[in-house]
């Protein structure tokens, strides 16, 4: 209870929260609310928002903007969810045993990360994705492999801090194994900082894929915001909302998503602040 | 004699990076489906057994996978980052070639975004809460959750369609041959554009950062003596309060260099600029892996460089720092 009031305590949060809420609901009702999917052509292109039936207004080719919105959203939120589970599940379970055996294995897991912060990691995102063929798969695998040393130093950290605790010490003396201290005694003490990051890494696994599809390195069977945004680059300049809404909705699903993270670090770690 | 140990200890480290980006890409490629023989046979159009069995001899591809690593980091070691399937022409030249435009823009955001946000954020920190403070914090916020390539198409949209203030592509004037300093002219012209695009969301954390560290370090014992030794505000504000406040820019100057040199590949997309980025999103188009590769190790290596450069920047603006 005394999380969910202090989770609720900024306005921001709470704008955030409702935002991504309607976001999902958004995503997931797409195919009940547009059956005839992104793709038809349902009109003459480049009509104003507002036109009859268009409340987006229609694309270079005549396709509905709100449908095509929709079913962005639905790409956006699937990869930047599926992405940041992937991370985590390498980043967590690296940087726990580095954290907590510590010795080569950190050295080595230490010299790594530095390695991805050093590397040009959209370049190496791109040539990914073109060399497995653009495709939701690869898309999602990308992003979780420049993405995940940024989980393992973060878990590395609160695992180096809490191995030293007592409840550690006994556990260990109640005969525990390594594999159920890591996981059942260390990883729950070490989960908010862990979701307050998941949380921000979905934001940023969103723009990189709009930036992916916007180079044309997306699915071609889907439509995406960043597609959309590529899409539209020659029609720009006569009919701009072709441009200008799926970008908004990239930032406005970004920006609710960082709220939500401001949020939950407050809750999560009142001491720490910001 | 300690610095140059350090500056020793960090191109060995530099050294060490590239080498691994060198083994990364060369695991790469064999990723992608089919090997350089039938992407060649492809262009060709013309694959018998006998003719791809030629092909797979000449490249060496028939021979074991460490005999071929071996090869190809021998290579890589000469400059030779191979030959671009599309063009025909060197790898490594076809960067050259390019490196230079990149370089600029990149450069020119950098420059923009610590100058912009040094200056903002000092100004901010002079009169805290006030409306500019406010400014730079939405800024870094908005600028944050935006995709960068739809930030320059918005900056396309209403400097060049709307007000017609400035050219929306390119680095010059096509057809124009301006010479001498008309073309300086015209260039800058160009870079406007997307060097804001590169560099608004930085300017704003440097001015966020900025603020923070001025008012922290000038509420420091030293500060004071400094003021009581009989100091002008100005010489305070520059020697002590600045070169302190220093220190957390710099560190995170060298975090930016690996995603601005992303950013601009897609940045450089936008406004057709003829960098790296625009080469790198071509050479996908055209299946060209050798300059694929040779891009990514090209612009690892200039990470590498900055990076060296902001460690050396920042043991000459903290002397305390350890330098190991």
């Amino acid at each position: 209870m005394s999380f969910l009031r202090a989770f609720f305590a900024r306005p921001q949060t709470i704008a955030g929260f409702c935002i991504f809420f309607a976001i999902a609901v958004l995503a997931l009702a797409a195919p009940l609310l547009f059956p005839r999917g992104p793709f038809t052509i349902m009109g003459m292109p480049l009509l104003p928002p507002g036109a009859p039936g268009f409340a987006a207004g229609s694309d270079v080719l005549g396709r509905d903007m709100v449908a095509e919105l929709a079913y962005g959203a639905r790409i956006s939120l699937l990869v930047g969810i599926a992405s940041t589970i992937f991370s985590i599940g390498i980043g967590g379970v690296l940087g726990a045993v580095a954290g907590y055996y510590g010795g080569v294995i950190d050295d080595v897991l230490m010299r790594v990360t530095e390695f991805f912060q050093i590397i040009p990691s959209f370049v190496l995102v791109m040539v990914l994705v073109a060399f497995l063929q653009p495709s939701l798969g690869s898309t999602v695998i990308g992003i979780a492999l420049i993405t995940w040393p940024q989980v393992a130093r973060v878990v590395r950290g609160e695992f180096l801090a809490l191995r030293q605790r007592e409840f550690v010490a006994a556990a260990r003396t109640l005969g525990l194994g390594d594999g159920r201290i890591i996981f059942g005694e260390i990883l729950p003490n070490a989960l908010a900082p862990i979701i307050v990051v998941a949380t921000m890494m979905v934001g940023s696994a969103i723009l990189t894929e709009s930036a992916l599809s916007f180079l044309g390195l997306g699915d071609p069977n889907l439509m995406s915001w960043g597609s959309m945004i590529g899409g539209s680059r020659s029609a720009m300049w006569v009919a701009w909302w072709t441009m200008v809404l799926p970008g908004l909705c990239i930032m406005v699903t970004v920006l609710a998503l960082n709220f939500i993270g401001d949020g939950l670090n407050e809750a999560l770690n009142p001491r720490r602040g910001r | 004699m300690r610095r140059l140990r350090y500056i020793l200890s960090r191109l060995v480290k530099a050294g060490l990076v590239t080498i691994a980006v060198v083994l990364l890409s060369f695991f790469l490629i064999r990723l992608a489906p089919g090997d350089a023989a039938t992407v060649m046979a492809g262009q060709a159009g013309y694959a018998d057994e006998a003719y791809m069995k030629s092909l797979r001899t000449e490249y060496g591809l028939d021979q074991p996978l460490p005999v071929q690593l071996w090869k190809y980091m021998a290579a890589v070691a000469h400059g030779d980052l191979g030959t671009s399937y599309g063009r025909g022409q060197k790898v490594l030249d076809v960067i050259l070639e390019r490196l230079p435009n990149t370089l600029l823009l990149d450069v020119f955001a950098l420059v923009v975004a610590m100058g912009g946000g040094i200056w903002l954020g000092g100004l901010a920190a002079r009169r805290p809460g006030s409306a500019g403070d406010a400014a730079v914090s939405l800024g870094s916020m908005l600028f944050y959750a935006m995709p960068q390539f739809w930030l320059g198409m918005m900056l396309v949209l209403v400097f060049s369609a709307w007000l017609a203030w400035l050219p929306p592509f390119g680095i010059e004037t096509l057809g124009a041959d301006y010479t001498g300093l008309r073309r300086v002219a015209d260039v800058a012209q160009h870079m406007i554009l997307p060097g804001m695009t590169l560099a608004l969301y930085y300017l704003a954390n440097y001015a966020r950062l900025t603020r923070v560290a001025m008012i922290e370090t000038s509420e420091q014992d030293f500060v004071k003596t400094a003021r009581a030794k009989g100091l002008t505000e100005g010489q305070v504000a520059r020697r002590h309060i600045l070169r302190n406040a220093m220190i957390p820019l710099i560190s995170y100057a060298g975090l930016q260099a690996s995603i601005l040199v992303g950013g601009s590949v897609v940045v450089e997309n936008v406004f057709s600029w003829p960098g790296l980025g625009t080469l790198a999103y071509q050479a996908v188009g055209a299946r060209d892996n050798p300059l694929l590769l040779g891009i990514l190790i090209v612009t690892a290596m200039l990470v590498c460089l900055f990076n060296l450069l902001t460690d050396i920047a920042y043991s000459i603006a903290d002397p305390r720092v350890e330098l190991t």
